[in-house]
């Protein structure tokens, strides 16, 4: 006797606790057992790029904050890249360095979030308040250095917009001294956790070919044991003379590229981010922060593409000139809309359960697939 | 209670001739009224009150303190405005099974109260089955739950629902079989015939009796969250997963009944392992006067099943929700196999020393306390460590 049993077409969003905003997942189940999850992408699409073809040059900086907004330094510094390398703008070093530094400390904001979800996602409801805490001291600290805690809009074209402030420099030290037993005490509450590791083992394992073959970017493809990293091997800004590690996954919990290993790597990676942030801390010149740009800025007729390692990955910002004010087209690519190509490819055969581990251990950031 | 009515009969309080079939009717109102509003319900709402405050000082947040002091009136607040709700039925759904499965669920939840042994006088009625009726009528949930899911028609509440239905129905097996082992040892189903067979020192307690019975204890504690929907295994209302589970399309009233009863299942959780294994409301004879022997008991009862409750809500703010087909695989090839032992086990220890063991009590206390003595350990450790210096806030 065989047992007959119906698909269900599960609609899970855009209004959905775990979809992390508004993503929308059509999922073909059989019982708790998904055949498919087909990723509708597009509620959250604000037309960002086509805006920069109507605001120019300067006037595009605080929309960039929205293309990421939990991580909102790398658009700014991608997007001030891509200017100074359309203009030939010499960033000082000092300006290097700040944007280095905010960037770092963004970036350990994200990764909280990012490990702090994951929790919440499957069922530890303590590890996001934990994280979140820890992120509110960062966004203290940011709010100091540009008046803002989430969209920043702390970079220009050619440097950033204030130096750090009086006294920032050891609030700043005395947060890393915090932060690093708080990131152990993190690990032994969490992430060694039986039933954590249970659930996050062997689940929606990529391998490198499939991760090459979809482009995925940052922590999802270093999860997989491939050390690529643009700050080391494509060096850009100041990160050259920074000595620091790129975690890889290990496996060490299950297969090699599961979502245990995209959590680890996450976690590695904020202890790596603050051992730069010390290095920047210490190491930082004196000067000016901001090169001299004109304010009706006109970069020649060209084109460039500059890649930053934001916390989701190798972002690219790819842009046209035509010489005059307005840049002619404007393009970013980002890392959550390449995993959320694979999202379907890996659901297959995991449960309902899983898909919600899955988006959380891809790090999906709803307004960074769309822009 | 049959007893005082009994007694206040004899004593001629309702005249020379009373109608005792229906003074007995009266009687069991009011008592069950009293039973329900004044204990079942507000406990259920403390309760909520409590695994929000207690959780919240485990996320270091704040949680509920505007209403009342501390914020202790907080539950009224959400009860009144549950009740002030608008009592919305979607348009798809089967109305008569919707709006029916809330009482279920609350059904289930208030009839446990009649064999609640509060003291060795305060008990509604001490069934001879009672640890069985107890066992049966909480598992009237299921039927509730599963009503919901269904009737909802809603592809979300009905995965709620199924999944509740194969997890109570799975961990009714290791929670039944984990009873066995007392009832062996006392030969009664009878709440208080268990909790007299016991002491008031711990060496006497079921618990330390023999190791099955420890492990018993802690198979049956371990069902019981996973019965009552409790982290690790609150799958049927994982809200990242399934938005609310079988109560998503619930709102106002019926809703409150739902998290009510959930909230409430955790005294009859912990009155059940309490009764069982903890020597229920045993007390020092310090008193020969009764009223203040059963007032003591009724405190030591209650603290007993309160320290339980405070367990699970310290579960809930740790552990993360395992996954339907591991929650599965610890019913089915851990827990299972784990209380069959126990019960032939007991059966055997019983059979070599039929009069108990002396020894087994005071190694297996010394094995607890040592396990006590090295958690609390961590657990200042990690308070130590984790103690907040800095503080940052610019605006501050």
């Amino acid at each position: 006797m065989s047992l007959r049993t119906e698909e269900m077409t599960l609609n899970m969003g855009p209004q959905h606790p775990s979809t992390h905003g508004v993503l929308r997942f059509v999922i073909k189940a059989d019982g708790e057992v998904m055949r498919e999850a087909i990723p509708d992408v597009g509620y959250l699409h604000r037309s960002i790029e086509k805006i920069a073809e109507k605001v120019g040059y300067h006037g595009f900086m605080p929309y960039t904050d929205r293309v990421d907004y939990v991580c909102a330094m790398f658009t700014n510094q991608g997007w001030g890249m891509a200017c100074e390398r359309l203009g030939g703008i010499e960033v000082p070093k000092r300006g290097e360095y700040c944007r280095v530094i905010a960037a770092e400390f963004n970036r350990i904001a994200s990764h909280l979030l990012s490990v702090g979800t994951m929790g919440m996602d499957i069922g530890a409801m303590t590890p996001f308040t934990h994280a979140i805490r820890e992120r509110e001291m960062i966004n203290d600290l940011i709010e100091e250095l540009c008046g803002a805690r989430l969209t920043f809009n702390y970079m220009r074209i050619g440097g950033v917009a204030w130096d750090l402030p009086p006294g920032w420099r050891e609030k700043a030290l005395a947060y890393l001294d915090h932060f690093d037993p708080i990131w152990e005490e993190y690990n032994a509450l969490i992430s060694y956790n039986k039933i954590y590791v249970e659930r996050l083992a062997n689940v929606g394992v990529i391998n490198l070919q499939d991760a090459i073959d979809y482009n995925l970017v940052g922590p999802n493809l270093r999860g997989c044991g491939f050390k690529w990293d643009i700050r080391k091997d494509i060096p850009y800004s100041v990160y050259p003379e920074f000595d620091f590690e790129v975690p890889v996954g290990t496996g060490e919990f299950g297969t090699l590229g599961d979502a245990m290993d995209r959590y680890m790597v996450r976690i590695r990676e904020m202890r790596e981010s603050s051992k730069i942030l010390r290095q920047a801390l210490k190491q930082i010149p004196d000067g000016p922060v901001l090169a001299k740009v004109p304010r009706n800025f006109k970069p020649k007729a060209g084109e460039c593409q500059v890649r930053v390692e934001s916390a989701r990955g190798d972002m690219g910002w790819y842009v046209v000139s035509d010489g005059s004010a307005y840049p002619w087209r404007v393009h970013v690519r980002t890392g959550s809309f390449a995993a959320m190509g694979m999202i379907n490819k890996l659901s297959r055969g995991l449960m309902i359960a899983d898909l919600v581990t899955l988006i959380a251990s891809l790090d999906v950031i709803a307004p960074e697939i769309d822009r | 209670m049959q007893k005082l009515v009994d007694n206040l009969i004899a004593s001629g309080a309702f005249g020379a001739h009373p109608p005792r079939d229906i003074i007995y009717a009266i009687a069991i109102f009011v008592f069950s009224l009293i039973v329900f509003l004044g204990i079942a319900f507000p406990f259920a709402g403390v309760v909520s009150w409590v695994e929000r405050r207690v959780w919240a000082r485990m996320q270091s947040r704040c949680g509920p303190n505007r209403v009342g002091p501390n914020g202790f009136l907080q539950w009224l607040a959400d009860g009144l405005k549950h009740v002030c709700k608008e009592d919305l039925i979607p348009a798809e759904s089967d109305e008569t099974l919707f709006k029916m499965a809330p009482y279920l669920v609350i059904l289930a939840f208030t009839l446990p109260w009649a064999v609640m042994p509060f003291s060795s006088d305060l008990i509604l009625a001490d069934l001879n089955v009672g640890i069985l009726y107890m066992t049966s009528v909480t598992a009237l949930t299921v039927v509730g739950v599963l009503m919901a899911g269904w009737a909802s028609n809603d592809k979300w509440s009905l995965i709620g629902g199924i999944r509740s239905a194969a997890q109570i129905v799975s961990y009714e097996i290791p929670a039944g079989l984990s009873i066995f082992p007392v009832v062996l040892m006392t030969g009664t189903l009878s709440m208080q015939g268990i909790i007299k067979a016991q002491g008031w020192a711990p060496w006497t307690w079921f618990v330390f009796a023999n190791p099955f019975t420890f492990i018993a204890a802690n198979v049956l504690y371990i069902s019981a969250l996973a019965e009552g929907n409790r982290t690790p295994f609150d799958l049927p209302e994982a809200e990242s997963e399934l938005v609310a589970g079988f109560a998503t399309e619930y709102s106002g009233m019926r809703y409150l009944f739902f998290f009510a009863a959930e909230w409430g299942n955790l005294f009859i959780i912990g009155a059940i392992i309490t009764t069982l294994f903890l020597g229920g409301w045993q007390v020092p004879a310090v008193s020969s006067n009764p009223v203040v022997m059963n007032v003591l008991q009724l405190i030591c009862f209650n603290v007993k099943v309160l320290f339980l409750v405070f367990v699970s809500m310290w579960v809930r703010g740790t552990l993360p929700r395992v996954r339907i087909d591991q929650l599965m695989s610890l019913c089915w090839k851990y827990l299972v196999p784990i209380s069959f032992v126990d019960m032939v086990g007991t059966a055997v220890w019983m059979a070599i020393w039929p009069e108990g063991n002396w020894i087994a009590p005071w190694i297996l206390m010394a094995l607890f306390s040592a396990v006590i003595i090295v958690f609390l350990g961590r657990v200042l450790h990690y308070f130590r460590r984790s103690r907040m210096e800095l503080y940052l806030s610019p605006t501050i």
